[in-house]
Formats: structure tokens, sequence, C-alpha cells
């Protein structure tokens, strides 16, 4: 087994089991589409996809990551504090009183945050913004924004679909976290966007599509460069809402919802959670006072 | 104020290759000339506002000074979740330029108007306001607005406005301007209206009423001091404007009344009273029926004047 996949591997599953640990400690956040989106934040950040140097967040030649799923921030904080953006011990902080980390990012206050998103449909014009500075200032940097699937039901996609065309912003990746659930169901059961590669094509876009978890994949399609010059590359990722926890997997209730006690042992053990690395961020749920009742545990399907 | 803005804008752009002139598929001819001599700092985003603004939030994220232009209403509400999410909350340096203030766009119909701009937009945090009131004032604003880093809203009306100023003049962000002296009444106005306050004004002098005209060229930060001043000074105030009465230049000048104890100045605000622009024809004639015309003013004025007289005689 290579081992640079191996080390990307095993990176994914830390930053899965600091994501849940940071939301359980804040009582409540968006577990499960953070989750869907993990080894594709870890190979654009740790798999030599991304140039940037966090020692100097606001280096001009940087290539610029925008989460336009803004809800899946609490993926993108483990991220930057292992690249080097901010301190580790912050992720203590996620949501709390006093924490620049909130359920949403902030650019104002977080060092490697290019857009505060939040609400869905901005983040593709943010970027396209970006790539067209690009080309003004005869820079090669290149700009990388993350879609949620359900976010593409917003008209403002579309229109920036066209113009990045039109303006052949050949520096502006984009990736579909294509899990097929938003917040309430399916997309199909409410307003399906199949046929999703050729929408994208038909708009002139070169579209790829890849396995969102396979590292290995990513990793070889994000370091190729796009076969056809002109054109912005549009990467469809086929992933799995929740993925790394049995019981979450591609349900729509786990969009915005919290594990009871004996959904919190079985995924302990799958994420494979050990008491010693928890450093008493994450109460067992077999010692007498876990924490656990004070967790509130969310109907789901409220929030984007 | 388009061709003055223009003007200014050319100069802006021959200084400094960051100024990007960006359209939403208007300005065909105004734009001639700037597109012709600068063709890489023009763009033209076609007939898609929200993906203009966030892209241009996006521009000025890498250091570009984006002045995004087209009718007002499109631009402050069409976009106003961009403006509000991606320009002013990431306080990010992008002027954004509304043309057709107030019903200037006369026979175009209400779609096309600028009635609640101001209100939609005096509620963003860290945005600035201009609202010029002539040609030699939107040059004025126009550098004003590329000297502050950070969102600005530039109310422009359209090319048909006369100058107001017989003279150059320091035009100063967030300060008030006295158009004409006067200590029996007060009109506070803002934008190309202005003409109608100061023309009214003439007549009011003749009919022994002297009144003072206040022109607010910026809406955000408001000059309180020459509000109180004026209050204090002349015991009778009117707003007037070409938008809804809520939420724009009145409004503002009700807050500083209120917050500073002026409550015994007499005051009514002139403008939209909860309906949209009524009407067709040119500019005059939608004064004239939505009744904020020279004749509307010197009414109001002359009834504010008596009441403002009887209030204190009653008080001897």
């Amino acid at each position: 087994m290579n081992s640079d996949i191996d080390r990307l591997e095993c990176l994914s599953r830390e930053i899965r089991r600091s994501i849940f640990q940071m939301i359980y400690q804040a009582g409540g956040g968006h577990i499960a589409p953070a989750f869907s989106i993990v080894e594709i934040l870890t190979v654009l950040y740790f798999g030599g996809v991304l140039k940037y140097d966090a020692r100097q967040p606001k280096w001009e030649e940087r290539d610029r990551f925008i989460l336009s799923k803004g809800h899946a921030a609490a993926a993108l904080y483990p991220v930057l504090a292992r690249a080097g953006y901010i301190n580790e011990e912050l992720l203590n902080t996620f949501c709390q009183k006093g924490s620049i980390l909130g359920g949403h990012p902030d650019m104002r206050k977080i060092p490697g945050v290019e857009a505060s998103t939040g609400s869905l449909g901005h983040g593709l014009s943010f970027g396209i913004g970006i790539a067209l500075a690009a080309k003004l200032n005869a820079k090669d940097y290149h700009a990388y924004v993350l879609l949620g699937d359900g976010e593409c039901q917003e008209g403002s996609i579309w229109e920036a679909a066209l113009f990045a065309t039109q303006q052949k912003l050949n520096n502006l990746t984009v990736i579909i976290d294509y899990n097929k659930l938003q917040a309430m169901e399916r997309l199909d059961q409410i307003i399906g966007i199949e046929p999703l590669g050729e929408k994208w094509q038909a708009f002139g876009w070169n579209v790829v599509e890849v396995d969102g978890h396979d590292i290995k994949a990513l990793q070889t399609l994000f370091n190729k460069k796009p076969a056809q010059a002109g054109q912005p590359r549009l990467v469809i990722a086929h992933t799995i809402k929740g993925k790394g926890v049995s019981f979450m997997e591609s349900q729509p209730l786990w969009h915005y919802r919290m594990p009871d006690d004996q959904e919190l042992q079985v995924l302990i053990s799958e994420l494979g959670i050990k008491e010693e690395e928890n450093n008493s961020r994450l109460s067992l749920p077999d010692k007498s006072d876990s924490g656990m009742k004070n967790v509130p545990v969310s109907e789901g399907g409220i929030q984007k | 104020m388009r061709n003055a803005y223009l003007t200014a804008l050319y100069a802006l752009a021959e200084n400094n290759p960051h100024v990007v002139a960006v359209v939403g598929d208007n300005g065909a001819i105004v734009y001639d000339q700037f597109r012709m001599d600068f063709p890489g700092q023009f763009m033209n985003f076609g007939i898609s506002e929200a993906n203009m603004v966030t892209a241009c939030a996006g521009l000025a994220s890498c250091g570009k000074i984006p002045f995004v232009y087209t009718i007002a209403p499109f631009l402050t509400m069409r976009a106003y979740e961009q403006v509000r999410n991606d320009v002013c909350m990431q306080n990010q340096n992008v002027k954004l330029v509304g043309t057709g203030a107030g019903f200037v766009y006369s026979s175009l119909g209400p779609t096309h108007h600028g009635t609640e701009d101001l209100a939609v937009m005096r509620v963003l945090p860290n945005i600035t306001i201009f609202s010029p009131a002539s040609p030699m004032e939107a040059q004025k604003a126009t550098l004003a607005a590329y000297a502050i880093h950070g969102p600005v809203y530039l109310r422009l009306g359209t090319n048909r406005e006369t100058e107001i100023y017989k003279e150059d003049y320091i035009f100063e962000p967030g300060k008030g301007i006295t158009l004409k002296e006067g200590n029996d009444l007060t009109i506070i106005v803002t934008g190309s209206i202005a003409r109608d306050a100061l023309e009214a004004a003439e007549g009011l002098d003749k009919m022994g009423i002297i009144t003072r005209v206040i022109n607010i060229h910026t809406i955000k930060p408001l000059d309180q001091e020459i509000i109180l001043r004026a209050a204090i000074e002349t015991g009778a105030i009117i707003s007037l404007e070409e938008h809804n009465l809520i939420g724009g230049l009145g409004t503002a000048v009700a807050e500083v009344l209120m917050e500073n104890g002026a409550n015994s100045v007499c005051f009514r605000r002139m403008g939209l009273i909860e309906s949209f622009a009524q009407g067709y024809g040119n500019h005059q004639d939608l004064k004239e029926i939505n009744a904020v015309s020279r004749k509307d003013i010197i009414r109001i004025a002359r009834e504010m004047f008596e009441s403002k007289i009887s209030s204190r005689l009653r008080r001897f």
C-alpha cells in the first residue's frame, strides 16, 4: 500500500474524530454534512493540491479554497488546524461563547477562511471573482469551490455556471459533494438535479466524476491538469452523507442531529475513538455522569 | 450624473489598474469611451445581479476595486442578500452604483424606480451611502467612494440633471451642505429633487417664509449637527426625498431629532406614502402625481410655518 495514501487515510480518520468531538462538545451541529467531505478536504490540503503557506494566510500567490456549503464548517476547522492556520486547542471552543469558530466560517476572524459562507448559493460566484482577479492580475493561482448538491437548487449557481464558461475560467475548479441528500429528504424527492453531469457539460464545463471518499482517485484527479484548456472544471464527487458511521450514512435525519446513548457507543467504536486520545473531550456513555443528557437531540431537518 | 460619474471613474481607472468598471448589461453609450480605453478594466456580467455582486466581493478580496453599476432596485434588492453577506458582512471594498434614483426613470414604471433602496441599504453595517444632488456632486462622490476602503452605495440619477452648484466646493463625506440660508423653516433634501427644494424655497421667500435648504449627500453616516442646528435655529423641518417615507432620509432625520431631544420641532416628511410611484410621464410629471412637486413643497411648508407660529403663540 502506498504510504502517502496511508498517511492521508489516517489523517481523514483523525479529522472525522475531531469533527465529532467538536460537535459533541458544542452540543449540536451538522455532523453528517461534514463527514461527507472529509476525504475531499484531506486531499486538497494535505495531498499536494492546494498551494498555501499557513504562516502567511494572505500570501498573494496562494490557491483559494471556498467552502460554499458553509454548514460543513466543522470539517474545515480541524483541517485548518492541521494545516497550521489555527491552533488545535481552538477546536475545543467550537460554537461556544468567545470562540472564533462558529457554525459557519467567518473570513474576518479565522485565518485561512477566504469567504464567509452559510447562506447557500454564494461561494461559486465568490470563487469566480477570485479566478477573475487572478486573470486580471496575471497571477496563476487557482480557485477551488466546494458546493453542496442541494445547493445546486439555488438559481445563483446557474448564473455563475454560465458566467464562468463565458470567461473561460480554467483556473477554477468546482467540486460538488454529491451525497444525494438535503436537509429533509433525498434531492430527487424535492428538486432533482439529474442528469447533473450533463447539465454542467451543457453549460460548458469540463466535467469529471469521482468517488469522493477514494483518496487515491481524488489525489490523481486533482493533481492532473484539466484535459480541455480554457474551461472551468467541475468535479462531481459521489459521496455518502454521514460517511464513517453506519447508522448515519445516507439517512436524511442525520443532517442535523445528535446521537443518543446507544448510538454514541456505536459511533465511538466505528470512528475508532479511544479513551486515551479522547482528551476528556467526549464523555463516554458508560460513565455515570456522561454529560450526554445535556445534549439536545434535534429532530433534524430545519437547517440547510 | 451618469456622465459625471463616468468622468470620475475614467480618471480613477487611468491612475489605478485595479479599478474595474462592472455593469449588469447597461450603460451602452455612457461606457463606450471607457470600454475602448480600458478594455481590461471593464466587465459586463450580463443579466445576473446575484452572481455579479458576489463575484465583485471575490474580486475585491484579491485587491481589485470593482465599481458595480446597474439600475438601483436590481442592484440593491435583487442582489440584496449578496450585498449583505458578501459585501457588507465581509467588509469588502466594493462600490455599488445604482442608477435611476427615485423615479427619475419615470415612465418605465415602479419596477425601475429606486424608491426603497435607501431604506434597505441604510440598515446594513459597514456601508457608506452617497446620494448626490447634481452632476458635480456625483463626480465628487465617486472620488470620495474610491477614497474609502470598504463598501459604498452611490445612488445616481440619470443624465438629465442640471447643476445646482454655482461654484466649486469641498465635498466632505458625512457633512451636509446648506444650499440656501433661512431661519423660518428648513427643507432637508437628498438627491436631484434638491433643485425643486431650492426653487420652492425661493417661492417661499417671496411669501415671507425665509427657508433654509440643506442638501444631505451622505445618508450614512448622517450629519447630525447640521440637522440639530436647523431644528434649533428654524424650529420647523421638512424632509424631502424621492423615496418611500419609511426608512429613508426622513426616517434618518427623525431618528436624529428624537434621540437628541428635539421633540418640539415641527417636523414633516415628504416622499412616497405607503405606495410605489404612481403614473407615467416625465420626471416632473411624476413629482406632481406623487405629491412632491414644488407646489406641494410650498403647500406643506406654509402649513408647517403656520402651525409653528400658532404653537409659539399658544406658549405665550
